[in-house]
């Protein structure tokens, strides 16, 4: 018997209505109706177009999500992946119902799990035992289910002492730790988690990572929405890329995000490889950031071994002291290192003259094929006021040509985020007859 | 054909009537937290704490026996004005408690609507069932006083038709369920009806026997108060406990059954066709 989803999702499709409305809704139900009686197509339903949010449209309707077809399997950990608005989180709540599809089905074997924020419904009157029941059974277990893990929740939570104690008495840490145990020890067939969840301190998120690579070890069903492109590739086998309310592409989960990286949506403001802003009246702000090869040429793709350098401009208004320029280098979304200009070269964390700088970073040659971004920022040190910041401004593309002299096969994607040229100093051998 | 395989289909389509009790009965224990939340909310950190349960009513019973019965000098049917216009108000309270909140249960509930599923219908379940809970501990005041005008001197009028009230309390619950879905469900769409449900309530009171006896009304007016199905309910609980000229007949009782069970039915669908939505919207 061939294997069946545990998820299927057949044409589906969700209308929203944007912009004002509520009080003029009469009207137009008297008109749909008006329409209909006289035997008419709905005026309203046939205008709806697909969802580009940077392209007016001409209706206040629009396809949140169209004819969306995908199945899941079990045991596959699906990171939902697209910019801002391409649906994903829409899709997330259609498949958990919190709210219903406008045409189209979908089809779920087993328990579902949402974890589309932590905490929901808990009451601060409530103590913290009472809130574990009140959310466990909000999140679909039984007083039973959530009596049998009580210690255990409260353990991970790390809350013992303050169990009887209302809620609205802890700290936000707590209260988030607390809501963050109870939906751990879900034990659903199927979790669908959104990125939401990861807000919080570093040490919580990696908790939550951790925690969802161990439920996916379990063999469980993780669909998973994040652009944190980083965890997505860490925790999924399967990725399913959202482009305006459609899915663009489906597969795995690294042909996905290279299909995502590839295409000019990756950051709002990233697809090129330089860029220029506006004077500003900012007391330091850039004003280009680009990439180039080593004669000064700004262009997209570079070659593994090409001499890669960022270019900056910035200015400085005033006469300005403790300033520090620094770039972030990502690839595929994963930091690769940051640096300041201050950091070989204390000179520079006393007085920069007004005007404008111009400056060139040389990349280190070491760097793996992929699609990288740079980022840069101009901040206050000791005070740590940001006076600009450019996220993921320019991307270029570092591709890889070399063939490996041995293993072909693994020319291209070694393991590790650098590909540094490493030195084998043989200091004894036989020596050959 | 239906395929057996799936546990769950969603599909945009919403069948006339769907109760769906096995789901709500799977969520018994969800229905369960939220009586007690709403409970325990309702008295922490309060000194008197659930003893509030008795003074609320027993405080408007004396207002109202005061201003109406004394001031006013509405008769009531020969019933101890105490007691009359305590019968009436516990019955009122747990009505018009049960309706309002269950008007406002999207308004109320949105942000855990909007993050996780359970079957909507839990809430106003809950609600209901929370005051109905209330309800139950205020008829044993309702008793206790009772009791205190018998060894006052009262005459026991009590008589069969009390053996009624479990059958009253969920009539008048399903009333004010029923009445709360259909406004809850309609205020997702036309907000302006928020304004209408506190003058809508308010009317509900004045055409229902709570301050003035139905007997006293002028029989042109009667038809007001009849077409309320709470009319019918309330009359029957006054005439069960304390008889005296309370206007009872089955045929009101009928009509207040058949018509809350139609309520409750126009209600639930109304309640099914939004609960899908309403987080768009709302």
């Amino acid at each position: 018997m061939s294997r069946r989803p545990i998820i299927s999702v057949e044409d589906m499709s969700k209308l929203y209505q944007i912009g004002q409305f509520g009080t003029g809704a009469l009207s137009s139900d008297l008109k749909r109706w008006w329409y209909k009686v006289r035997g008419k197509d709905d005026p309203f339903l046939v205008m709806g177009e697909t969802n580009d949010r940077a392209t007016g449209g001409n209706s206040n309707l629009v396809w949140a999500l169209k004819d969306i077809n995908f199945d899941v399997y079990e045991g596959d950990v699906v990171g939902l992946v697209g910019k801002n608005g391409a649906g994903k989180s829409t899709l997330l709540k259609v498949l958990s119902k919190v709210t219903g599809p406008t045409t189209g089905a979908i089809k779920i074997k087993g328990r579902v799990a949402s974890m589309l924020e932590v905490g929901t419904g808990f009451h601060p009157e409530l103590t913290g035992r009472e809130n574990i029941f009140l959310n466990g059974t909000i999140l679909g277990m039984t007083r039973k289910e959530v009596a049998s893990k009580l210690d255990s929740i409260v353990d991970f939570a790390g809350v013992a002492r303050y169990l009887d104690t209302p809620t609205k008495r802890y700290s936000s840490g707590m209260t988030v730790r607390l809501a963050f145990a109870v939906a751990a020890h879900l034990e659903p067939e199927i979790l669908l988690v959104d990125e939401v969840l990861a807000v919080g301190d570093a040490e919580f998120q990696k908790k939550c990572i951790g925690k969802m690579g161990e439920v996916s070890n379990e063999g469980r069903t993780i669909v998973f929405v994040s652009h944190n492109l980083g965890s997505v590739k860490r925790l999924c086998k399967r990725g399913i890329l959202l482009r305006n309310g459609q899915v663009a592409f489906q597969g795995s989960v690294d042909e996905t995000l290279e299909k995502y990286l590839n295409s000019n949506e990756w950051s709002d403001n990233g697809q090129q490889n330089k860029i220029t802003y506006k004077e500003k009246e900012s007391l330091a702000h850039f004003l280009e950031i680009g990439v180039e090869n080593g004669h000064g040429e700004s262009k997209p793709n570079y070659r593994y071994g090409e001499k890669i350098q960022i270019a900056l401009k910035y200015n400085i208004r005033d006469e300005a002291r403790n300033l520090i320029v620094g770039m972030t280098l990502k690839r595929n979304g994963e930091t690769i290192f940051l640096t300041y200009d201050t950091d070989d070269n204390e000179e520079l964390t006393g007085k920069r003259m007004p005007g404008e700088y111009s400056v060139k970073i040389n990349l280190p040659n070491f760097l793996k094929a992929g699609i990288y971004t740079v980022s840069t920022i101009i901040k206050e040190h000791g005070n740590y006021i940001t006076r600009d910041e450019k996220i993921d401004a320019v991307k270029f593309t570092l591709e890889d040509f070399n063939v490996d002299t041995v293993n072909k096969s693994f020319h291209l994607d070694k393991p590790g985020i650098i590909k540094p040229s490493i030195q084998w100093q043989f200091v004894d051998y036989p020596v050959t007859v | 054909m239906k395929d057996k395989y799936w546990d769950s289909v969603i599909t945009p389509k919403v069948p006339l009537i769907d109760l769906r009790l096995q789901e709500v009965l799977n969520y018994r224990d969800l229905l369960y937290m939220f009586v007690k939340r709403d409970i325990a909310q309702f008295y922490k950190q309060t000194v008197l704490g659930p003893l509030w349960f008795f003074i609320q009513p027993l405080l408007t019973t004396i207002v109202f026996t005061v201003v109406f019965g004394g001031m006013v000098g509405i008769k009531t049917d020969g019933i101890p004005p105490m007691l009359f216009y305590l019968a009436g108000i516990t019955f009122w309270n747990f009505f018009s408690e049960s309706l309002n909140k269950c008007a406002t249960v999207y308004k109320d509930h949105q942000h855990v609507f909007g993050k996780v599923y359970f079957p909507r219908m839990v809430v106003p379940l809950s609600i209901v069932a929370t005051n109905m809970l209330k309800l139950c501990v205020q008829f044993l005041l309702f008793i206790v006083v009772y009791i205190i005008f018998i060894f006052k001197g009262m005459p026991i009028e009590i008589n069969g038709i009390a053996l009624l009230f479990p059958i009253l309390i969920l009539l008048t619950g399903a009333l004010g369920l029923g009445l709360g879905l259909m406004v809850t469900a309609a205020t997702t769409k036309y907000r302006d009806l928020n304004f209408l449900v506190t003058f809508g309530v308010q009317l509900i009171m004045y055409i229902t026997p709570i301050i003035y006896p139905l007997s006293k009304v002028p029989e042109k007016y009667q038809i007001f108060a009849l077409i309320n199905p709470l009319t019918g309910i309330v009359e029957t609980f006054k005439y069960g406990f304390l008889g005296g000229e309370t206007v009872f007949s089955w045929m009101y009782l009928l009509y207040s059954t058949v018509s809350t069970i139609i309520c409750l039915l126009i209600g639930i669908n109304f309640f099914n066709r939004t609960e899908r939505n309403f987080i768009d919207v709302i």
